[in-house]
């Protein structure tokens, strides 16, 4: 059970109960206006007490709140999109979308990871983690995007590539390497959005980017936290605790300098306004494109190499320490 | 074998703690004296099972006795502050006593068969040889002086991936060690990738994997999700020898599988052949390698 939808119970029936008075001041004669000012105040006193201090596992709640925009919903908002299917070897994958539109005229390649909205759906998403064949239709698509000299712009929801005996069998760990390799060489801009979940090497495999933007409450871990728990604690039921250690808010995220920009969300997440939030994120795409159409191909390259490049984590040892 | 000059050096650094006098094959279940184990290169005599290697030995078995360190003091810098049962400075701490490495990879020059190369080797006594910020540092300098050198690169991994307590950092060190491979494949040099057991997780999602070629050593478990993550996450029975270097040769993911005790005159094979001109005037740098690189490469 997602702990947000829980949390924001009372919240919702407030705002209903808001909605039916004004539905009243509108059709009645009596005035319900101090009521309603009221009640407005008592909610936004309710969305701070619930979203004000969300903790790490209370985000990642609220990263897979079930009404959170899914990459199909930015990408339906593109113009003109027509999805490409299938790795031209084994099948087409539903958990990875890809295709091509048009942002503010300006034409570019599209993946996206996509979950699905209920069990059915999920079932055909396979919770937007990805098999080896999706991962190879997204390495089918950036060639597609070098070839035509196409900027490429990718959406990120994914707990991780799919754990399983068929993912395995036919090269999981390749199809990924090989995607992380693909970007790094590609004379294009590529911009990445991060929308709700990005966990472990299934998130990356469409991740490397000129400009990573982050939606506020999305989160981005080295494994989900589920997995991480059972890595390193042989136990899935302490993701909570991983959640809280992995560092995974768009904040940290920023401040390591993984993520070039956060795109804010409306009070209490995306899916309080869907519409808005869609249209916020596509506006700092095209802001990011128009900024880095402007680069040889040679440029967005060798600027993306520095990039990744400079993160990292270490220090020299004195020598008489480190006892040569 | 004699001591390589390299490997004494080494002496004032930490040693592993050699109180145990035998251990158990995990295949055959056979008690093993750990003399005759090292003599035998930690292949059991009674059922080939091959034990893990640490990488000073592993540097042993593939190089002509001469290594040349690069990058050898870089330590982590703890970034998340990390802290579970213990700090993260305590882990790699103890890593340090337990493997006698400060990191969970060595990366120098050597000659394989006479042959120049770029080596890195993974330890798996080092955090499981998982991959923070300095493997990635370390992978990635290697990669650049070889194409500076214009020599081939070999990397021998074991490896659980990327490391948990580095967070993001460590799953950013897949994408820059991949931009570092991506830049020294234009240069018409081979990156040959050795797999050993294990190796999982983002270690074979970015340099393991990305290889010209690729070598399996015996038995090796190697995949993307580990056993406990496939079960934990899809409950799906695992078949029998599932991720073995056997299971993925069946299935096309690698090259070879190679004995341990036949490693060196493979790698040194393919290393022959790849470096092995076709005539003088048939070998001309691609347009891609004529063009002037940034002062990182």
């Amino acid at each position: 059970m997602n702990v947000i939808v829980e949390l924001e119970r009372p919240l919702l029936e407030l705002e209903a109960k808001i909605d039916g008075l004004k539905k009243l001041n509108e059709t009645q004669r009596v005035d319900f206006s101090a009521e309603i000012r009221a009640l407005e105040e008592k909610a936004l006193a309710l969305k701070i007490e619930i979203f004000g201090n969300l903790t790490p596992w209370q985000r990642v709640h609220l990263a897979r709140h079930p009404r959170r925009p899914l990459a199909l919903d930015y990408i339906a908002k593109l113009d003109g999109f027509v999805e490409l299917h299938g790795d031209r070897a084994f099948r087409d994958d539903p958990a990875l979308v890809a295709g091509y539109a048009y942002l503010g005229g300006v034409p570019v390649f599209v993946l996206g990871q996509q979950k699905g909205r209920d069990t059915k759906e999920n079932l055909y998403r396979s919770f937007g983690m990805a098999h080896p064949e999706g991962y190879r239709k997204a390495a089918r698509i950036m060639r597609l995007a070098q070839k035509f000299r196409k900027p490429l712009l990718t959406f990120i929801d994914t707990p991780g590539a799919y754990p399983g005996i068929g993912a395995e069998e036919r090269g999981q760990s390749e199809a990924i390497a090989t995607n992380i390799k693909l970007m790094a060489g590609l004379g294009v801009p590529i911009v990445v959005n991060v929308i709700g979940e990005g966990g472990s090497g299934g998130a990356l495999a469409i991740g490397v980017g000129d400009t990573v933007i982050m939606l506020q409450h999305a989160v981005y871990s080295v494994a989900s936290p589920e997995a991480a728990a059972t890595i390193l604690w042989r136990d899935a039921g302490k993701a909570d605790e991983a959640a809280s250690r992995l560092r995974l808010t768009s904040e940290d995220l920023f401040e390591f300098g993984i993520v070039d920009t956060i795109a804010t969300e409306p009070m209490g997440g995306a899916h309080r306004d869907p519409a808005t939030t869609i249209q916020s994120v596509l506006e700092v795409d095209k802001q990011a494109l128009a900024q880095l159409v402007k680069l040889s191909p040679e440029q967005l390259i060798d600027r993306r190499y520095e990039k990744y490049r400079k993160i990292g984590a270490h220090e020299e040892m004195a020598l008489d320490r480190a006892a040569r | 074998m004699p001591t390589p000059n390299w490997l004494r050096r080494r002496g004032a650094r930490p040693q592993p703690s050699d109180d145990k006098l035998w251990e158990i094959c995990p295949s055959c279940g056979d008690r093993l004296f750990i003399k005759d184990l090292e003599a035998k290169l930690r292949v059991c005599p009674k059922c080939g099972h091959n034990f893990r290697l640490p990488a000073l030995d592993r540097i042993a078995l593939l190089a002509d006795g001469d290594f040349d360190e690069i990058a050898e003091n870089l330590v982590t810098a703890d970034p998340l502050r990390w802290s579970d049962r213990s700090t993260y400075p305590e882990k790699t701490e103890r890593d340090r006593t337990k493997s006698g490495l400060l990191e969970a990879i060595i990366v120098g020059f050597c000659t394989v068969d006479r042959i120049p190369v770029g080596l890195g080797v993974m330890d798996f006594n080092f955090r499981g040889g998982t991959m923070g910020g300095v493997v990635g540092e370390k992978v990635t300098l290697l990669i650049e002086e070889c194409a500076r050198r214009r020599v081939p690169c070999v990397i021998v991994t074991t490896s659980g991936g990327a490391r948990m307590e580095e967070g993001m950092i460590g799953l950013m060190q897949l994408a820059k060690t991949s931009a570092a491979v991506e830049r020294f494949g234009t240069l018409g040099l081979p990156l040959i990738t050795i797999l050993t057991d294990p190796t999982t997780g983002g270690v074979s999602a970015s340099f393991g994997f990305q290889a010209d070629v690729i070598i399996a050593e015996s038995g090796a478990a190697i995949g993307f999700a580990g056993r406990r993550v496939i079960d934990q996450t899809i409950r799906q029975k695992l078949p029998e020898g599932f991720q073995t270097a056997e299971f993925l040769l069946e299935h096309g993911q690698v090259d070879m599988v190679v004995r341990r005790a036949d490693m060196k005159s493979a790698l040194a094979n393919a290393l022959r052949f790849f470096t092995t001109p076709v005539a003088a005037e048939f070998i001309r740098p691609t347009p891609a390698a004529r063009r002037p690189k940034s002062k990182a490469s």
